[in-house]
């Protein structure tokens, strides 16, 4: 286990107009597997991403990371060495009058200089990218090759644990695969722990060792995916699939 | 039943001042009665170009170099300098744009924005006739007719694109255009306005739709036939389940093979998506089945 995540908890604004969107939520990250929370808008994904990567001031509960309480960090820089994040729109989270090189340059500050460099070269390698790469503007990107850019980004620090929220959203289908096929390449040859925050049960259920299930804030299943999704407990995750338009109507009438 | 729309050789281009791009090149698509086409396509395949020179709201960039549009046995030219009657924009053919959910004025009460439509299609339409007419549609499909008195930012997601859903059509147009209406909405909500959208087409509110989304689950759902664009172009059309079922053009099989759903194989195995697919071999000719 890298992670253990205890009675978390996140309540905005006060009094009557008080919403707890994370409520009381508590699950662990097994070292090496890819870890997805899916949930519909509002659901408190999106929140529990953000408090786990200290973007956002936890209510109550307790995080450990390696062993190490790091839910009230001072000091995050060596925390987030560690634990790294791609976010869901590789539009904005890019600056559009630095090239790709420039971007990364950043990173390699970090790094070191030497290191810096094969850092670099085997990053955009784990992504799939060559150097060429590096002259190019985000708007010379196609959207597909912007988020593998932002996963070179954070594979420069060589993160134990990658979140990535809503990492695909954004992307047609048919570049999607190729992000998540990037994610379990990175699990299989580095060892990478992911946290992947979806709405869309088809991507949890290719790219997931284990899902974890929100609605309104509460944790209301956990397990292996092959047990939660194909055969569901709780009455919400049956909902959810039930909702899911198949692509294949035979599989419909499997469904119980 | 008949045709309901006949669109033939539509060639739609952006003149963008260096070099033309050709959106959509040469396209025709027919839509019956009471049928729901769904256009399907990745980002810039021209889907959303085309739905917007079919319900008539091209404009600069956007060129229709040539293309005519047949409704009802009414024959409408769209290219050049064609004069597109007003009548014909909202009461035959509707646009549902995509994002048009998130498009109304939020100091305004929806009922505000029901008004405004019907008014700038009949300038002595009074107030009462206005919300009448959306009240009794809204009661007839089953919403709570406060949503009118509501402001936006009171309404969810799948209640806000539902109501949209509802005053696109409040001029009873012939069709129906509209993009991407459930990609920003959960399942759940995804479901419900599919539902409504089959309820609103059987009880008469429009007599057809197209239906453009790069969600082909979802198309399976609703579509009654469904068009692939690429570069474009379609280059496979066909009933919807001999589309998914057995797609014939490899750009198709691509596409079909890069969804992902929750089904048991998928947990299993490795999908290369396109890049698992020669390029080169989505240049062949358009597969297109009666």
């Amino acid at each position: 286990m890298i992670y253990d995540v205890s009675h978390l908890t996140k309540v905005f604004g006060r009094g009557r107009h008080q919403v707890r969107a994370v409520d009381d939520v508590s699950f662990e990250l097994e070292e090496g597997q890819i870890t997805t929370i899916v949930g519909e808008s509002g659901s408190g994904k999106s929140t529990v991403a953000r408090m786990l990567l200290g973007l956002l001031p936890i209510t109550s509960g307790t995080l450990t990371f390696r062993g190490k309480d790091v839910t009230h960090l001072r000091d995050r820089a060596e925390y987030w060495r560690q634990v790294q994040a791609v976010f869901q729109d590789p539009f904005s989270s890019f600056n559009q009058f630095f090239t790709v090189g420039k971007l990364l340059n950043r990173s390699m500050k970090l790094v070191g200089k030497e290191a810096g460099q094969q850092r670099l070269e085997e990053s955009l390698g784990h992504v799939g990218m060559d150097l060429e790469v590096l002259d190019r503007y985000p708007h010379q990107l196609s959207g597909g090759q912007r988020q593998r850019v932002m996963i070179a980004r954070a594979l420069m620090m060589r993160p134990a644990l990658l979140i990535a929220d809503e990492a695909t959203s954004m992307l047609d289908a048919s570049l999607r695969v190729n992000i998540l096929n990037v994610l379990t390449d990175l699990r299989d040859s580095l060892g990478m722990t992911v946290l992947f925050i979806t709405h869309d049960i088809g991507q949890a259920c290719y790219l997931a060792d284990r899902v974890l299930v929100m609605e309104h804030g509460k944790m209301v299943e956990q397990g292996p995916t092959d047990e939660v999704i194909f055969s569901p407990r709780h009455a919400y995750t049956k909902r959810l699939l039930a909702d899911v338009p198949k692509l294949h109507s035979a599989l419909e009438l499997e469904q119980p | 039943m008949g045709t309901l729309v006949d669109a033939r050789n539509i060639r739609g281009v952006y003149y963008t001042g260096a070099k033309d791009v050709v959106a959509v090149d040469d396209v025709s698509i027919r839509v019956e009665e009471g049928e729901v086409l769904g256009l399907a396509g990745e980002s810039g395949s021209g889907k959303t170009t085309l739905g917007s020179i079919i319900s008539l709201i091209a404009r600069p960039p956007l060129h229709v170099e040539q293309g005519t549009l047949e409704i009802d046995g009414k024959v409408q030219e769209l290219g050049g300098d064609a004069r597109i009657p007003r009548t014909w924009r909202g009461s035959v053919v509707s646009m549902l744009p995509q994002g048009a959910m998130n498009s109304i004025s939020p100091t305004k009460r929806v009922r505000h924005l029901v008004w405004d439509v019907m008014r700038s299609h009949d300038r002595r339409i009074s107030k009462e006739v206005a919300l009448d007419r959306a009240r009794e549609r809204i009661t007839a499909l089953g919403l709570p007719v406060r949503v009118l008195d509501a402001y936006p930012h009171q309404l969810s997601g799948g209640m806000k694109q539902r109501v949209v859903t509802i005053i696109s059509t409040l001029l009873n147009p012939r069709l129906l255009v509209a993009d991407e209406p459930t990609s920003a909405l959960d399942v759940s909500s995804q479901k419900i306005l599919i539902e409504m959208l089959l309820e609103m087409l059987d009880q008469k509110f429009m007599s057809g739709v197209i239906f453009v989304t790069h969600d082909l689950p979802v198309l399976r759902t609703v579509a009654t036939k469904i068009a692939v664009m690429y570069q474009g172009r379609v280059v496979e059309s066909g009933p919807t389940q001999l589309m998914v079922d057995r797609p014939q053009h490899p750009y198709t099989k691509a596409l079909m093979s890069s969804v992902l759903t929750p089904e048991p194989k998928y947990s299993k195995i490795r999908i290369e998506g396109m890049s698992g697919f020669d390029r080169t071999s989505f240049d062949a000719p358009a597969v297109i089945h009666s």
